[in-house]
């Protein structure tokens, strides 16, 4: 055992992680990592607020499927981060965030810049370490890198006291992390997998209802072929999209408040649900009584507290999704009697119905004139791009739009904030996934109002040459509070008009970024067009249509059959 | 439903504000809890007392299991189990009262474990109705102060 700082320690900890790039933001609590820092060959992103920070690191995160990690101060730092690490925590996406934290002696005395991060992170890590033994240090850090990227991921803070990073203390041999309190299950049981396997062989109107696991678990490919070899029609939630091709002609997209027609009709007709790595939120259910009245329930999920939460599960499967899939795809492979064109056929009627509800109600959207609806720039962005580049949202009309009108055929490549709803989440999250694959186009959909939120984070982009565009879909309101407004407050709308909006161009450039405008629908494709073509940030400001809805709509607390068409 | 939870948990600081913390945010309830050392100094042992139907219990104990900090959760009620609570009662104890009170303590089984002019302290241990009943039989008299421990619990060991 070598001896050295807390602060080598830590540095020594992230490359035994493989830990190549880490977003922070300096203080006095952690001057002396940051020394230590400069002389390693981690690479640190100097973001412009601690929110940013942790929003990359998951952006990171997200488009990798590594664990991302963030470095903040102590004090008002560390606050700034919570909402990263809460959006996060939502959508269970692997983390390690590091806080500075006084000195050991000065724990409770309200020193300056204190705070119990620990205290107020507890509800919304996975879970979290005050280190207040130098010993304990490296062994908290591995066991926070395997706690975060295990079983369901999520994040994982750890606390550093500035004289434990100080500190001198013996660096342990490196040995796989084992605790005895935290084991999590990857296996399917081979019984449950026999049930569901059979209830599927049985249905008549079977539907797949995908989520985050799916992506999570590197998924996609067990459950395409599962999807192809037993023809059941998927549905994807926001999390799911990409978890499934959404141009593979199976896929029926979203379902929920603002899925398709198609979705939430046939979910709500289905005889067998089979919910792969979701959990059944209310977005998703809407009236929980009327939701999938007459089906069947296998749920797929890691999570044992996911199982029965919301909706009672007939067949439940805990266990790693990609191998709990790799197990069913066996099951009819080793069926003797398994016939793929005999349960094509079987399911014909039902993809019959299906093709009727998507020809009766399409995602679709009317356009009026020259106004440029954003649905269609959505559309355009996608011919583009061919369904190529990384998205990331921010949230609110622009989200949903976004998750209806662009056609994700591969998995990471929408980063959303989904759990939580966080604006502001993804310009950051943009900058995070473009540092992890410089040459991948990365694309902020971002609305006006959600720009705003950490729009000073252009400076980091620009500062790394992380060349990220930023689609701003502008309709001067916080459009998704007045689409409710409008919808259910008689119009009246409170403080959801942007009566100050900066031009975005002009920002840009202050920036040093490039600005770009579209006010009609002809100048669409060439604004886009220059916009992804240059070589430099890029913000494309597109005036929309201003009282533009998102539609389908099940408004909240309805059954999701009593949906608001166009 | 009323259930008792005994939960093992390692004895570090914070892991037991996790556990209530849970509680709370979740919505769930508590109606007491214990929690001291178990033998081994690096766990410790908590009883928990809950209400709710099946679904809720079971989300209790799988959330509980979720905690990094809890070893083991096991729900005593559900098989024979003894549990016990112990309670401190200062009741009014004047010159037409004292024997009375003696009389009710010893009833129960309960020990005098302070005594002034004018009140005794007594001590009483027992499963929840128990603890109920001597509260209700000497508020009366007249109860001047109240400690109780709330519930510990053990599963009873197999017949064979
Ligand atoms: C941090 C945060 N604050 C408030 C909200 C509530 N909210 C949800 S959508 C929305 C409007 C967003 O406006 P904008 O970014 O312009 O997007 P649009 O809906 O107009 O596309 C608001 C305020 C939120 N999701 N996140
Ligand atoms: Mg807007």
């Amino acid at each position: 055992m070598s001896k050295m700082t807390g602060a080598q320690a830590i540095v020594k900890c992230l490359q035994e992680e493989g830990v190549n790039t880490i977003f922070g933001f300096p203080g006095g609590a952690v001057i002396d990592l940051y020394d230590e820092l400069l002389d390693s060959d981690i690479k640190h992103v100097l973001v412009r607020h601690e929110q940013g920070a942790v929003h990359a690191a998951d952006g990171y995160a997200r488009a990798t499927g590594k664990t991302g990690v963030a470095l903040l101060t102590s004090g008002p730092g560390a606050t700034n981060g919570v909402t990263g690490i809460a959006t996060a925590y939502m959508d269970s996406i692997p983390i390690v965030v590091f806080t500075g934290q006084v000195p050991r002696a000065l724990i409770g005395n309200d020193a300056f810049q204190e705070v119990d991060i620990v205290g107020i992170t507890r509800p919304c890590t996975k879970h979290n370490y005050l280190v207040s033994d130098p010993d304990d240090l490296v062994p908290i850090i591995r066991e926070a890198f395997y706690i975060a990227s295990s079983g369901r991921p999520g994040p994982v803070l750890i606390d550093l006291p500035k004289d434990v990073v100080a500190a001198t203390i013996r660096f342990p041999e490196k040995k796989k992390v084992r605790m005895q309190t935290y084991q999590p299950n990857y296996e399917p049981h081979p019984g449950q997998v026999d049930k569901a396997c059979r209830a599927i062989a049985k249905a008549k109107r079977p539907v797949l209802y995908i989520g985050g696991g799916v992506i999570l678990s590197d998924a996609h490919k067990e459950l395409t072929e599962l999807a192809e070899k037993t023809t059941i029609p998927v549905t994807m939630t926001l999390m799911g999209l990409g978890g499934f091709p959404g141009t593979n002609p199976l896929s029926m997209g979203m379902l929920g408040m603002h899925g398709s027609y198609a979705s939430n009709m046939a979910v709500a007709k289905s005889d067998l649900l089979i919910a792969v790595g979701a959990r059944f939120d209310d977005r998703i259910t809407g009236r929980l009584d009327a939701f999938a009245p007459h089906a069947k329930i296998i749920h797929i999920d890691i999570d044992p507290t996911s199982i029965s939460k919301n909706v009672e599960v007939d067949i439940p499967i805990v266990a790693d999704c990609k191998l709990a899939l790799r197990a069913m795809n066996s099951w009819f492979d080793d069926w003797a009697e398994f016939d793929a064109r005999a349960f094509a056929d079987k399911h014909q009627p039902w993809l019959e119905q299906i093709k009727e509800w998507n020809e009766k109600h399409p995602l679709t959207y009317q356009q009026e004139g020259d106004v440029i609806k954003p649905q269609y720039v959505i559309e355009k962005l996608g011919e583009l791009t061919g369904g190529d580049a990384i998205i990331t949202t921010e949230v609110g009309q622009n989200q949903m739009w976004t998750a209806q009108f662009y056609k994700f055929n591969k998995p990471r490549h929408l980063l959303t904030s989904g759990g939580l709803g966080t604006m502001g989440y993804g310009l950051p999250a943009a900058i995070g996934a473009k540092l992890a694959f410089p040459d991948a186009m990365v694309i902020d959909v971002a609305g006006d109002g959600s720009i705003q939120m950490n729009i000073q984070e252009l400076a980091t982009a620009k500062q790394y040459g992380a060349n990220v565009k930023v689609v701003i879909l502008n309709n001067n309101y916080l459009g998704m509070v007045r689409q409710w407004q409008e919808l259910f407050y008689n119009r009246r709308y409170s403080a959801t008009v942007m009566e100050v909006t900066p031009d975005f161009v002009e920002l840009a450039k202050a920036y040093g970024a490039a600005g770009l405008r579209a006010k009609t629908r002809d100048e669409v494709e060439a604004v886009l067009k220059e916009g992804l073509a240059t070589d430099n940030v890029v913000i494309m400001d597109f005036a929309i249509s201003r009282e533009e809805g998102v539609f389908p709509m099940v408004p909240a607390g309805k059954a999701t059959t009593e949906m608001l068409l166009v | 439903m009323k259930h008792t939870l005994s939960v093992l948990l390692q004895n570090k600081p914070g892991a037991l504000s996790r556990v209530t913390g849970l509680f709370s945010g979740r919505g769930f309830n508590i109606e007491s809890l214990c929690v001291a050392e178990t033998l081994d100094p690096k766990v410790s042992c908590l009883t928990l007392v809950t209400r709710g139907d099946e679904g809720i219990i079971e989300q209790i104990t799988k959330q509980l299991h979720k905690l990094i900090d809890v070893i083991k959760v096991s729900d005593v009620s559900e098989g024979e189990f003894v549990e016990r609570e112990m309670v401190l009662i200062r009741v009014k104890a004047e010159a037409g009262t004292r024997a009375e009170v003696l009389r009710v303590i010893d009833i129960f089984r309960g020990k005098v474990v302070d005594v002034s002019p004018t009140t005794y302290a007594v001590e009483v241990t027992g499963p929840e109705s128990k603890i109920k009943a001597v509260i209700d039989i000497l508020r009366p008299i007249g109860i001047k102060e109240i400690v109780r421990t709330g519930t510990i619990a053990m599963a009873r060991a197999p017949k064979k």
